[in-house]
């Protein structure tokens, strides 16, 4: 790791060409960069994929029903606890799913538009890998104590990156909407479209109050990583409780989770953007849709729950070392797996708002709620 | 006339839409402790209710006799012509010669079969009975049509009270008392 910090310093003038630096340093950091990219992005797939189990088996429990727990694969059922662990908990499930959507037939419809068709589940599932890169997962500290995330790319203004590109997610929906050339995927990506712009003015806000904050004792306020360093004594959500059920609430709208799935929403729009999707295209968006809950939960649990720390006014503590960047790790991803659960929990719970209750909550509730909040803090910060 | 139906007005909280929310998830996560409620079906059987209609089937009395006499009003009621019924006669070394009668074949289409009972009702020695048995499978259409053995051994034995083709007297000292 701190190799790598080093290789950074030497390499990056470098690579922008203003200073010598051997080949084959310059060669081994990209490597690396690469490899600590693959990890971020493995963590946010496994996510996308182990919470399909979990919407299955949550919302099961929730309707008083097992979920999947009969796929078995012959060989590794056999296997004793083991095998039946995974049996029951529909494991095995997600590998007979992952191999229908591979091993279906692709068809590609005769009246859609093709390179934007085909572009479509790309552009859905590619910004929340961009974006998995840029997510602080925990920290470490080198030899001379100063503390570094534990991420692929730490750059300054990285929340700004993830809610500027984490946006372009809707972009798939508008794509796939306008290039299948049918009514009902058309008016889920108007629906999409008009949700998600209006949805993303009142998560900025919300976070812009965070951000007010982070100005006041930070030289980078707009560093993930700054604004979860700044949480090891008070939570933000307990300093801004608004601001925190403000982001939330877009969260919901942003990742299309019910109560705001207006994109989808099978009951009135068959299956709304991705109607004419199948196969491993329907499978792309799939994990996109469950990757960008993945990426929310992150993003806010590193602005409003503190993060990689366990508890309010408790953080590992430095001397610990890389136990402490380990069990600071183990903390965030139960943190992301507990807002998963939320998410999933709240979805099996709340029925689906109209679509002008959509557009009336948020521009006349959560909008000005979140105006004022900013303004709120603006006022605290000015005095 | 259009009838206005009046709206309860909604409360501060109400209208705020949380506290709804919050009690809405304490619901389904009390939910989530309860106790299943599906039957885990290949492991676990159901409990049939009393007078279940399964499968028809042909049964024996308490002697091992088949009580099956071949009128075939079963074959003729039979809504669906699921059933073919073979007359046959009672070899007369038989100790039973003097009931005369029994199916040669006997055959139920449990494909065409509707279970609706009504051979059951219809039969007069209630020899044709539905029993428990709802899980009928097969890997060919052939061996969906059961026939007489197949029928028997799926019935088994039902005793009755009054033994039909006995003598009187004899039943008479069945029931321990004078006819």
């Amino acid at each position: 790791m701190s190799y790598l910090i080093n290789q950074t310093a030497t390499c990056m003038p470098a690579l922008l060409g203003t200073a010598d630096c051997s080949y084959a340093d310059m060669a081994l950091f990209i490597v690396l960069k690469v490899v600590f990219a693959l990890a971020a992005i493995i963590v946010i797939m496994c996510f996308a994929a182990l919470s399909v189990v979990a919407e299955r088996k949550v919302c099961a429990y929730i309707q008083g029903r097992y979920g999947p727990n009969r796929t078995a694969i012959p060989i590794i059922a056999a296997i004793p606890l083991v095998g039946n662990f995974l049996k029951k908990n529909g494991l095995m499930q997600l590998v007979a799913d992952g191999l229908k959507f591979l091993l279906k037939e692709d068809p590609l419809p005769a009246h859609v538009s093709k390179l934007w068709y085909l572009a479509a589940p790309i552009m859905s599932l590619s910004p929340i890998l961009i974006c998995a890169c840029l997510i602080p997962f925990g920290v470490w500290w080198d030899s001379g104590g100063a503390a570094h995330p534990l991420a692929a790319a730490n750059i300054d203004v990285s929340l700004l990156a993830v809610l500027a590109i984490g946006a372009l997610g809707v972009y798939g929906a508008i794509m796939a909407g306008w290039s299948s050339n049918s009514k009902f995927p058309y008016m889920g990506a108007i629906r999409a479209s008009a949700q998600v712009i209006s949805y993303e003015l009142t998560m900025a806000l919300a976070a812009m109050s965070v951000v007010l904050y982070m100005g006041s004792v930070s030289d980078s306020p707009l560093s993930l990583f700054e604004i979860a360093s700044a949480q090891e004594q008070s939570w933000f959500f307990m300093t801004q409780p608004l601001a925190a059920l403000l982001f939330i609430v877009a969260l919901f709208a942003e990742t299309n989770r019910l109560p705001f799935d207006m994109a989808e929403s099978e009951t009135d729009l068959v299956s709304g953007f991705h109607t004419e999707y199948g196969s491993f295209k329907f499978g792309l968006f799939f994990v996109g849709e469950y990757g960008h809950v993945a990426l929310g939960s992150a993003l806010f649990i590193i602005l409003f729950l503190g993060a990689w720390n366990p508890l309010p006014y408790i953080s590992y503590p430095e001397s610990w070392g890389w136990i402490s960047t380990l069990l600071g790790f183990i903390t965030f991803l139960v943190k992301i797996s507990a807002m998963i659960f939320f998410f999933i929990w709240v979805r099996w719970t709340l029925p689906r708002f109209r679509y002008d209750q959509v557009m009336a909550l948020c521009w006349k509730c959560l909008m000005p709620l979140a105006l004022a909040n900013l303004v709120f803090y603006m006022a605290i910060a000015a005095i | 006339m259009a009838i206005v139906v009046e709206r309860k007005k909604l409360g501060f909280f109400e209208r705020l839409y949380l506290p709804q929310i919050i009690s809405g998830l304490w619901i389904t996560l009390k939910n989530i402790f309860r106790p299943r409620v599906t039957l885990e079906y290949p492991d676990q059987a159901p409990v049939l209710p009393v007078g279940y209609r399964g499968a028809p089937t042909l049964v024996k009395d308490s002697e091992g006799r088949e009580k099956c006499v071949s009128c075939q009003l079963c074959e003729f009621v039979c809504p669906s012509k699921a059933i073919t019924v073979t007359p046959g006669e009672i070899p007369a070394d038989s100790q039973y010669a003097f009931i005369e009668k029994a199916p040669a074949e006997f055959k139920i289409d449990m494909l065409r079969c509707i279970y609706c009972g009504l051979c059951e009702e219809a039969c007069p020695e209630r020899a044709i009975v539905l029993q428990n048995n709802f899980s009928i499978n097969g890997a060919s259409r052939a061996e969906l049509i059961y026939n007489k053995t197949k029928l028997y051994a799926e019935g088994g034995v039902l005793p009755d009270k009054i033994m039909k083709w006995k003598r009187v007297k004899d039943n008479a000292e069945l029931e321990g008392g004078s006819h």
